[in-house]
């Protein structure tokens, strides 16, 4: 990242924004180039939406005091087509994504840094509502966006945005939830219905179009998982979000990373029904079907009632469940126990999911 | 959900189980076929085994449309749309990582500049025609009776709007040909490998065109029973059962349990359809099968402006797989993906060496899918298997001395 070099951070010159025409205009090359296009361009969309006084501060990089303990970093790219969908859009989700990140060591979120790749073309206005919805979604979810950076591209080497989001939080003394810490007779949750999100983008992919009222569950999980700090503590083992690759992809990965098996019970998932239709209609498996706003817990049995009680109080858990439970297996699969009462291997996707033709 | 929920219900499945430990009786064998991917697909996907008596074993059959295109039908396409820089391919996705001959695959020729387009149906490439008229769009049509209904819709809509600059290339095949061919001795198998079935869980979605008349010639030439079956859990647990009592009573019938979708006839407009636009081609190899006589659709006369193979002179030459793999025994049903050494270490449905492994409906998509590992529980299927064999061997000793 070259902020300094071509001063197209977000930090503030002191200089007066110009008129942009933000309802019919596009992005040029020019706002890239580091003159005076780019800096209206950053005042008037960026600032003017992530405003907070670390931004403010006008310097290539953002200051902040520390408390002592554990700090969690994560970083995540988003290069989703279509840029809008029903529940939200890519900049909604940058927020989210990160955020979630964060929250899945049992952390508070506190700073985001951003990086916008824009494609020649896109209209101003689209870039408003991104951004708008960004700074949007990092204020319900408590956290600022204090550094950012943006590059032009020439039309044809972006697919219209990609957004780059960074963030740091701040795990509370005694928690420590990781991915190997999975253990045997530790009960799975997760915190709601699964598929929605990637069967309201299927709809709307170009071939697929099929109509549904449904929208991506896309959300930051922090306040949820503050929720579930407090009540259960050290009783969590594992929190993870099941975005790529679904449910089963990161049962797998925890399977893995624990050295432990898992075993889920069909009739316990929750799964609405507008998502097993289009999943029944395309051949898919909702288990493989991206999530941006669910998360697994792996939680000591014991605790494993009163840790859904309370997530089940939450507006972002209210449909959890408890969906199986981590067994010994020297193999490491990850199994289900099917409506009928027999046994499948879940394995991670191979591939692309594709419809099946017959 | 309404009309899926009935038909995946965990207490009349278990009622079902119940039923088939009672009825299937331990002294013999049922060794059933289900002929469709479909069908191989859903007793994987539910756990069917784990609920069946040690005396029934399924076979699983070669009707997986990627699966039985042999390798000489996809170097075709390959070389078409290599040949023309005019071309559009138009495909369905699972045929795209199918490999040809060299291993190279149509995934391959895009990646080297071929325009191969994935599309989900006919329409879609008819689509591509008309936001395309400077190109030629040519439709893979592959699939058994299903499929092939909306190809020839496909090719009547093109004729009836004047789209000139779009064509199939047809490799449409017929399930009842492919049964006979597993009900014959397969042609080019070894000793050993000579398969018999009892009898077929029979295809839903074919059956709803062809109907199930269709399958008369299994018991009246061959006494073999079949089943259709709807494509749900307690579909094909019900079919079983019903091949369990026949098999029992002795008897040989086409009984239809899906009888919500399927009748004796089948669908008329789509047999029109089928035979305004094909006709059967003499022979048509298969993998696994080899060349079956009348097995297969090609493009009749009247549409040969729609027929690809004739438009840019398409020449099939049959060509060899690859060294190893057990695909063509797989899809007699003569062997089980397991029995392929290639099977899960360098076949992987990421590196897919045979078909049967690119396909969701391939026998060994769904064994390596849904139960990678089984190979521990297949063993000792197969050891109470033989334990089972050899008791009966031993029953009916004694029988001869009593």
């Amino acid at each position: 990242m070259n902020m300094k070099q071509a001063d197209n951070s977000f930090q503030p010159g002191r200089r007066q924004a110009r008129k942009l025409d933000l309802k019919n205009g596009r992005v040029e090359l020019t706002h890239g180039a580091g003159g005076r296009a780019m800096a209206d361009l950053i005042d008037l969309i960026f600032r003017r939406a992530f405003d907070n006084p670390l931004l403010n501060q006008g310097n290539d990089q953002a200051a902040f005091d520390v408390a002592a303990g554990r700090m969690v970093m994560s970083t995540d790219s988003f290069v989703i087509s279509p840029l809008f969908f029903p529940g939200g859009n890519i900049g909604s989700l940058a927020v989210h994504g990160t955020v979630n990140d964060l929250a899945m060591a049992g952390a508070q979120p506190l700073y985001l840094s951003t990086g916008f790749i824009l494609e020649e073309g896109l209209p101003l206005a689209d870039l408003t509502r991104i951004v708008d919805a960004m700074a949007k979604a990092a204020r319900d979810a408590g956290v600022q966006i204090i550094t950012g950076d943006t590059k032009v591209v020439e039309r044809g080497k972006g697919d219209g945005v990609f957004i780059n989001t960074a963030g740091i939080g701040r795990v509370p003394a005694g928690i420590n939830i990781s991915g190997e810490r999975a253990r045997p007779g530790q009960k799975i949750l997760v915190s709601g219905t699964i598929g929605d999100h990637g069967v309201a983008i299927m709809s709307l992919r170009k071939g697929l179009q099929f109509e549904t009222a449904l929208q991506s569950d896309c959300a930051s999980l922090n306040g949820l998982v503050a929720r579930m700090v407090d009540q259960a503590g050290s009783a969590i083992a594992v929190l993870r979000d099941p975005t790529r690759g679904g449910l089963a992809a990161t049962l797998n990965e925890i399977a893995d990373q624990s050295g432990v098996g898992i075993r889920l019970h069909e009739h316990s998932l929750p799964i609405r029904p507008e998502v097993r239709g289009a999943c029944e209609l395309l051949g898919l498996d909702p288990l493989n079907v991206a999530n941006e706003g669910k998360l697994i817990a792996i939680v000591e049995a014991r605790q494993a009632d009163a840790l859904l009680d309370t997530m089940r109080q939450h507006v972002n858990g209210h449909e959890a469940a408890i969906i199986g439970e981590v067994i010994d297996d020297p193999m490491h699969l990850v199994r289900m126990v099917t409506s009928i009462g027999g046994e499948r291997v879940i394995d991670w996707l191979h591939g692309e999911q594709l419809p099946r033709i017959c | 959900m309404k009309y899926i929920d009935e038909f995946r219900d965990g207490e009349r499945a278990r009622g079902l189980a119940r039923a088939l430990q009672t009825e299937a009786r331990p002294d013999r064998q049922y060794r059933l076929m289900e002929f469709c991917g479909g069908h191989t697909h859903a007793v994987f996907r539910y756990g069917i085994p784990d609920l069946l008596p040690a005396s029934i074993e399924l076979i699983h059959g070669p009707g997986c449309p990627v699966c039985v295109l042999p390798i000489g039908r996809l170097d075709m396409a390959i070389r078409l749309v290599c040949d023309h820089p005019e071309v559009i391919l138009a495909s369905y996705g699972d045929m795209l990582r199918v490999p040809g001959s060299k291993r190279r695959s149509l995934l391959q020729a895009r990646a080297d500049g071929a325009d191969v387009r994935m599309v989900y149906s006919v329409s879609d490439a008819l689509a591509l025609a008309r936001a395309n008229p400077e190109r030629q769009v040519v439709f893979f049509g592959i699939g058994f009776e299903t499929t092939t209904p909306p190809t020839a819709l496909g090719i009547l809509e093109a004729q009836r709007s004047g789209l000139d600059n779009f064509s199939v290339f047809c490799n449409h095949v017929l399930t009842p040909a492919a049964m006979k061919a597993i009900l014959n001795v397969p042609p080019g198998a070894q000793a050993g490998e000579t398969l018999e079935v009892d009898g077929f869980i029979g295809p839903s979605h074919v059956s709803v065109i062809i109907g199930s008349d269709a399958y008369s010639f299994c018991a009246g030439q061959y006494h073999k029973p079949v089943v259709i079956a709807g494509f749900e859990p307690l579909d094909v647990l019900q079919s079983i059962l019903m091949l369990v009592r026949q098999l029992n009573e002795g008897r040989a019938d086409i009984e239809n349990q899906y009888t919500r979708a399927v009748t004796p006839g089948g669908n008329p407009k789509a047999q029109a359809a089928v035979a305004e636009v094909f006709s059967l081609r003499p022979t048509f190899e298969w993998r696994g099968l080899g060349d079956i006589p009348e097995s297969a659709l090609g493009i009749s006369k009247a549409f040969q402006a729609y027929d690809a193979e004739q438009r840019f002179d398409m020449v099939y030459q049959s060509a060899a797989g690859t060294k190893g793999c057990e695909c063509p025994a797989v899809l007699r049903g003569a062997k089980k993906p397991i029995d392929c050494k290639l099977f899960a270490t360098t076949c992987t449905p990421e590196s897919p060496l045979g078909s049967c492994m690119v396909s969701d409906e391939g026998a060994c998509a769904a064994y390596f899918t849904y139960g990678r590992f089984r190979q521990e529980a297949e063993q000792r299927q197969a050891e109470q298997r033989a334990e089972h064999r050899a008791a009966r061997a031993q029953a009916t000793a004694y029988g001869e001395h009593g």
